[in-house]
């Protein structure tokens, strides 16, 4: 099965819980073969499937109430501590990758996907536009609003 | 650190700027600690969550069951189902037309040679000279073939049969030579076309026995030669003389 392995992870990420997580997929899988018709050979098969995924999880109960929790505007309002020292420093000295974990899977949704798209899937801004429905520009934006967010959250476990 | 570059920074960290972008800001960080610093931070923050975002595995059970419920649906939708049976309906058509065509050609093949015999015959009898070895002695009719066609045969003795043979003459069948003989039963004329079982032309095969323009046909096929009976007369007086002629070859 093609991204099975990519996809779950994406799932388990987004839900935050193995049952939803299966039952993501499981439903992305099923949505996948009863449109593939409706696939446009030559377009970007990986993003068309990742894009299902996401509005399958949006549309769910926990997806729907993960993404209303807090407005992505907010996020940047919070200032970065002037330091030298800074979070992604301390937190590649130390190596605590589970601490990262911990920090990514605080995040929003909107941001933590983006940053899995990105960073874990490799796609390119135009994959993560197709991927999430969003204009270019706003994924460079919203990625850099998650990057900062992502920082002030690991600054916070390290009471930087 | 430079704030024209800021904005920029995530963008050159993903590959992503245009290349007249990417020029110069390669160059300002080259030039700029602070940037280079921040740049790196951003490198290596991008790396580990690379590293920690692959954090859950799929259970194989899960995996094997997802295969095992969208393997029929993916390996045959229904798309491909209907092009299967299309497919089917076609080969079956193409199989039955094919069949068809190959039984009509066989039954004009065979109507065709039937036609010929009948007119062969019905042109011996309306010839003023019906044989052209006109003979009752098998020992005669036989040898006058010598030569004439490119194989031989035996004729039966017909004391005590009711038939009477009245003599030879030779006939051509799809431009192959063959021996016509006539017999004679009560009132009745009964041809006998004996040809060679795979001349050319010829690879059609009569039916047992047929009936055409209300002529009686029997035909069969005896050490390598075709032998076809014709007349007016019943089915019975043709099957005894088959019999005969066959009981000839084995004398």
């Amino acid at each position: 099965m093609p991204l099975f392995s990519q996809l779950y992870n994406f799932a388990h990420w987004l839900t935050q819980d193995r049952s939803e997580a299966e039952d993501l997929v499981q439903e992305t899988y099923v949505k996948a073969l009863r449109g593939f018709s409706g696939f446009q050979q030559g377009t970007n098969f990986r993003a068309w499937m990742y894009r299902i995924l996401r509005n399958t999880f949006l549309t769910s109960r926990s997806g729907s109430k993960a993404s209303a929790t807090r407005p992505l505007e907010e996020e940047d309002q919070e200032q970065l501590p002037a330091t030298e020292e800074t979070p992604e420093s301390i937190f590649i000295a130390s190596s605590q990758k589970e601490m990262l974990q911990n920090a990514l899977a605080e995040l929003p949704v909107p941001f933590r996907e983006i940053l899995l798209l990105c960073d874990f899937e490799e796609m390119s801004y135009q994959e993560i536009s197709d991927t999430l429905g969003i204009p270019a520009g706003t994924v460079m934006s919203r990625l850099s609003r998650a990057r900062r967010a992502l920082h002030l959250t690991l600054s916070k476990k390290l009471k930087v | 650190m430079a704030d024209e570059f800021t904005s920029k920074l995530d963008a050159y960290l993903d590959g992503e700027l245009a290349a007249a972008d990417m020029k110069a800001l390669d160059a300002h960080v080259r030039a700029c600690p602070a940037c280079a610093a921040d740049m790196l931070g951003r490198v290596q923050m991008k790396r580990a969550i690379k590293s920690a975002s692959q954090r859950y595995e799929p259970r194989s059970e899960f995996r094997a069951k997802i295969e095992r419920r969208l393997k029929p649906r993916a390996g045959f939708p229904k798309m491909f189902r209907a092009w299967a049976y299309a497919a089917a309906v076609a080969c079956l058509l193409f199989v039955v037309a094919v069949g068809y065509n190959y039984y009509q050609r066989e039954r004009l093949a065979g109507e065709r040679l039937a036609s010929e015999i009948v007119d062969l015959h019905v042109a011996a009898l309306a010839d003023p000279n019906p044989v052209q070895v006109p003979s009752s002695d098998r020992h005669t009719v036989k040898p006058w073939f010598q030569g004439k066609i490119p194989f031989t045969f035996d004729l039966p003795e017909l004391q005590n049969t009711g038939f009477t043979l009245l003599g030879g003459r030779l006939t051509y069948l799809d431009q192959t030579a063959g021996a016509e003989l006539i017999y004679q039963v009560r009132k009745h004329y009964i041809s006998v076309f004996i040809f060679p079982q795979q001349s050319s032309g010829q690879t059609t095969d009569l039916a047992a026995k047929s009936k055409h323009a209300a002529f009686s046909l029997q035909s069969f096929t005896h050490q390598g030669l075709r032998y076809v009976l014709i007349s007016d007369t019943g089915d019975s007086d043709l099957g005894r003389l088959s019999d005969l002629l066959k009981s000839a070859q084995r004398e």
